[in-house]
C-alpha cells in the first residue's frame, strides 16, 4: 500500500516535471521566434476580422492633408492596432491622394505610454528620402500623427523616433523632439470617401 | 412713466457707447469700379467693419448657427466663426483674429482684418488691406506706394518721390509748383519727411495726382525721373532765388542694379536683421524636377537681401552662412541670438506632394502645450531685479530652446506684413501665414519668421525662380516688410495664436469596434 501510493507521488511529480518543461519549451520557442522589436506583428483575431480607420493621405491640392476611411486589420490591444494603422498608412495611398510618406519607409516600433503618449519608430528612409520643403514635412509628420491620435482612443500625443533614436527633424524643418499633437489646419475638412 | 421711459432709453445708449465708440476714419476701398469708403466702428478698442456693408464690394451671405456663432458663406465656401472666440476656420483652416465676431443691434460687426485674413483666401481674388493707408485694395488695381521726401539744399529744396513698385510718371512744371500724375488706381502715400522753407505745400488729388506747391519767392525747377525693375523716383530740384537748380549733389538717376544708392538712417528699434539661408552642404534641401537646389537659391538670395536692407535701411544684417556648408539648426540659433539680432527671416524654397503646386508661404512659430506652459510660467515668474543708476529691470527666466515664445505676436505680425508685401507682385494671392513647429525659430529671441519663397517641385516655379525678375521681387517684399515691421508700430496686442488649432477632427474610430 505504501509503495503503491509512493508510486504514485513518483509518477505524479514526474508528470508535472514534464508538463513544466514543455511549457517552458514551448515559451523558450516562443521568445526566440519574435522579432527583436518590441512590438511584434499584432495577434490577429480572425483572418476575415477588420476595423474601419480614418488615415491622413496627402490631399490633391499639395498642402493639405485627406481624412479618408480605410479598412484595416482588427488587432488585440491599442499597441498592435497602433501597429496595424501605421502600417497600412505606410502603404501607397488610393487615387487621388498623395503620398505624404517616403516609399520604403518601414515601421520599427510604436510604444504607448499610460500617460497617452504613443512614440512611433519609423526606418530612415522617411529622413534620408524625404523630399524636402516645409509643406511637405509637416504633411508627413501629421498624417502619421493624426492617424494615431484619431484612432487610438486615450492617444493624445505622437513622438516620432527615427531609426531608433530621437530626431531634431525629419527633413530640416518640423521640430519633432517633443510628442506632437494633433493638427486639425492641415486637414480639409471635406466628406470622407470609404476606401476598400 | 415718460420719465422712466427717457431715462431707460439714455441708459441703453450708455450703456451701448461704453461697449461701442464711434469715430475711426473709414477705410477706403480701392476696386477696378473705383474707390468708395468702408465705415469703421470701434468695439473694445479694436477696429470694426459691418459684414453688411462689406458685403457691397464682397458678394457673401451671412447666417447664424444653432450655437450663437456666424457662418459666412463666399462663393460657395464657408468660413465659420464661434461665438466669442477670437478665430474663424476658413474652409477648414483656423485664421486667428483680433477679436470676435460681434453682433451689435440688428448687425453683425467682424475685426478688420477678418476681411483680407478670412474672405480673402477664398474671394477669388486680391484682397490686401495696408493698414497704415487704410486702403483695402480689392481685384487688379494698381496703388504703388509713394514715398515723399523733402530736403533743404543750399537755399533752395529737393523733393523726391520713390514710387514702388514702378509705375508711369507725367510730370507738368507750372509757375507756382510741379504737378506729378501717376499712373495708378490711387496711391498708397507715405507721411511727407522732412521739409524745407522753398516748399509751400505736397497735396494729394485723386486718384493719383501729387501737387507741389512753392512758395512765391522759390526759384526755378528741375524735374528728373528714373526708373528700375522695382521702383521709379521723381526728383524735383528747386533752385534758390535767382539760381539756377542745383542738381550735383545726388545722383538722381537710379543705378542698374536694384540697389538704390540712398543711405538712410538705421530704421527705430530693428538695428540687426538675421538672414538664414536655408540648407547647404551636403544638406540641399528640395531639388527641382530640373536639377535646382534649394540651398543654391536661398543662398543667392540672403546675399541680395543683405545688399538691399544695408543700403536701404542701414541696418547690420548677419547671414547665418555664407558659403555652400552645413550649419546645423543650433548653430543658426545661436548665431542669430549671439549678434542680438532683431529680426530673423529664414529663406527656403518649398516641396509639395503635387507638382503642380505653386505660390509662397509664411511660417512663424506654434507653440504646443507645453510651450503654452512655459509662456506662462515666465510671466509668472517674472522678478523685477535694481539696475544701476536707478530703476528695476525685468527678467524672465525662460528655456533656451523655447525663446521663441516671447516673441509669437510680434512673429505673427512679421509674416503677415511679409504675406502683405508679397500679394500682387508678380500675380501672387495673399499667400497663406501659417504657424507650425517649426525648429529653426523654436530658440530664437526675436521676431522670426521663415518664408518658403515658392514651391521648388513644380517647374514651372524652378524656371521662374532662375530668373532675376522673381528674385528681385521677393528681395524687395522682404525689404518692404521687414522696413514696414521697423517703422510702423505694432497694432493694438491681439489674441496669440492658438496652441493647438481647435477645429474639431473627424470622430475618431474605436479600434476594437470592428466587422467581423
Amino acid at each position: 500500500m505504501r509503495r503503491t501510493v509512493l508510486f504514485g507521488l513518483a509518477g505524479f511529480t514526474a508528470l508535472a516535471l514534464l508538463a513544466w518543461g514543455v511549457n517552458a519549451g514551448l515559451q523558450y520557442l516562443g521568445r526566440t521566434s519574435s522579432p527583436e522589436v518590441p512590438v511584434g506583428p499584432p495577434p490577429v483575431a480572425t483572418p476575415t476580422a477588420r476595423i474601419t480607420a480614418t488615415l491622413f493621405y496627402g490631399a490633391p491640392d499639395g498642402v493639405s492633408l485627406a481624412p479618408v476611411r480605410v479598412d484595416v486589420p482588427l488587432a488585440e490591444g491599442a499597441v498592435a492596432q497602433g501597429n496595424q494603422i501605421v502600417q497600412a498608412l505606410l502603404q501607397p495611398p488610393p487615387a487621388p491622394y498623395l503620398a505624404v510618406i517616403p516609399a520604403g519607409t518601414t515601421l520599427r516600433a510604436l510604444y504607448l505610454t499610460a500617460g497617452g503618449d504613443a512614440f512611433v519608430d519609423l526606418s530612415a528612409e522617411v529622413s534620408t528620402k524625404h523630399p524636402g520643403g516645409t509643406q511637405a514635412e509637416l504633411l508627413t509628420v501629421y498624417a502619421i500623427v493624426n492617424a494615431v491620435t484619431t484612432n487610438l482612443g486615450g492617444v493624445r500625443r505622437v513622438q516620432l523616433l527615427i531609426d531608433g533614436r530621437e530626431a531634431d527633424t525629419v527633413a530640416g524643418h518640423v521640430d519633432v523632439r517633443r510628442p506632437l499633437e494633433l493638427d486639425a489646419s492641415l486637414v480639409r475638412q471635406e466628406p470622407l470617401p470609404a476606401v476598400q | 412713466m415718460r420719465a422712466a421711459a427717457a431715462t431707460a432709453v439714455l441708459l441703453a445708449l450708455l450703456l451701448t457707447s461704453l461697449a461701442v465708440a464711434q469715430g475711426p476714419a473709414p477705410i477706403s476701398v480701392v476696386s477696378p469700379a473705383g474707390t468708395r469708403s468702408l465705415p469703421v466702428t470701434l468695439v473694445n478698442g479694436q477696429e470694426y467693419v459691418a459684414l453688411d456693408d462689406v458685403a457691397a464690394f464682397l458678394p457673401l451671405s451671412v447666417r447664424e448657427d444653432r450655437q450663437g456663432g456666424l457662418v459666412v458663406t463666399v462663393r460657395g465656401r464657408n468660413i465659420v466663426a464661434p461665438r466669442d472666440r477670437p478665430l474663424v476656420s476658413v474652409d477648414g483652416r483656423v485664421v486667428s483674429l483680433p477679436g470676435p465676431l460681434t453682433r451689435v443691434g440688428s448687425r453683425w460687426l467682424a475685426p478688420v482684418d477678418f476681411v483680407p485674413r478670412a474672405l480673402g483666401p477664398i474671394a477669388d481674388q486680391r484682397v490686401e488691406y495696408r493698414r497704415p493707408s487704410r486702403l483695402l485694395l480689392l481685384g487688379t488695381v494698381r496703388v504703388p506706394r509713394v514715398t515723399p521726401r523733402v530736403e533743404a539744399a543750399g537755399g533752395g529744396a529737393r523733393i523726391t518721390f520713390e514710387i514702388a513698385p514702378p509705375a508711369g510718371v507725367t510730370t507738368v512744371t507750372e509757375t507756382d509748383g510741379v504737378v506729378v500724375r501717376i499712373d495708378a488706381d490711387a496711391l498708397d502715400l507715405a507721411p511727407v519727411s522732412g521739409g524745407a522753407p522753398a516748399v509751400a505745400q505736397i497735396r494729394a488729388d485723386p486718384p493719383a495726382t501729387l501737387t507741389v506747391a512753392l512758395a512765391p519767392a522759390a526759384g526755378d525747377t528741375k524735374v528728373t525721373t528714373s526708373t528700375t525693375d522695382t521702383i521709379a523716383r521723381v526728383v524735383i530740384d528747386v533752385a534758390a532765388p535767382g539760381q539756377p537748380p542745383d542738381t550735383s549733389s545726388a545722383a538722381p538717376s537710379l543705378p542698374a542694379a536694384p540697389v538704390p544708392a540712398l543711405l538712410l538712417p538705421a530704421a527705430a528699434g530693428v538695428r540687426t536683421v538675421v538672414i538664414d539661408p536655408g540648407h547647404g552642404g551636403d544638406d540641399s534641401g528640395v531639388k527641382g524636377p530640373g536639377g535646382t537646389l534649394e540651398k543654391q537659391i536661398t543662398l543667392d538670395l540672403a546675399k541680395r537681401l543683405k545688399s538691399v536692407l544695408e543700403a536701404r535701411m542701414g541696418v547690420h544684417v548677419v547671414l547665418t552662412r555664407d558659403d555652400d556648408r552645413v550649419v546645423t539648426l543650433d548653430e543658426r540659433t545661436a548665431t542669430a541670438n549671439n549678434a542680438k539680432g532683431h529680426v530673423f527671416v529664414s529663406l527656403h524654397m518649398n516641396g509639395s506632394p503635387s507638382p503642380a503646386r505653386t505660390g509662397p508661404a509664411v511660417f512663424f512659430m506654434r507653440l504646443d502645450r507645453e510651450g503654452e506652459d512655459t509662456r506662462r510660467e515666465a510671466g509668472a515668474q517674472a522678478q523685477a531685479l535694481p539696475v544701476l543708476g536707478g530703476g528695476t529691470r525685468v527678467i524672465e527666466t525662460i528655456r533656451w530652446d523655447l525663446a521663441q515664445v516671447r516673441h509669437l505676436e510680434a512673429s505673427q505680425r512679421l509674416a503677415t506684413l511679409l504675406a502683405g508685401a508679397l500679394t500682387g507682385r508678380g500675380g501672387v494671392a495673399l499667400p497663406p501665414v501659417q504657424p507650425a513647429p517649426l525648429r529653426v525659430l523654436a530658440g530664437l529671441d526675436m521676431p522670426a519668421v521663415l518664408f518658403e519663397m515658392g514651391y521648388l517641385s513644380s517647374a514651372a516655379q524652378e524656371k521662374a525662380v532662375a530668373a532675376d525678375d522673381l528674385r528681385g521681387t521677393l528681395v524687395q517684399a522682404i525689404y518692404d516688410a521687414v522696413n514696414r515691421f521697423a517703422t510702423e508700430p505694432a497694432p493694438l496686442p491681439a489674441a496669440p495664436p492658438p496652441a493647438v488649432p481647435p477645429v474639431a477632427p473627424p470622430a475618431p474610430v474605436p479600434p476594437a469596434r470592428g466587422r467581423r
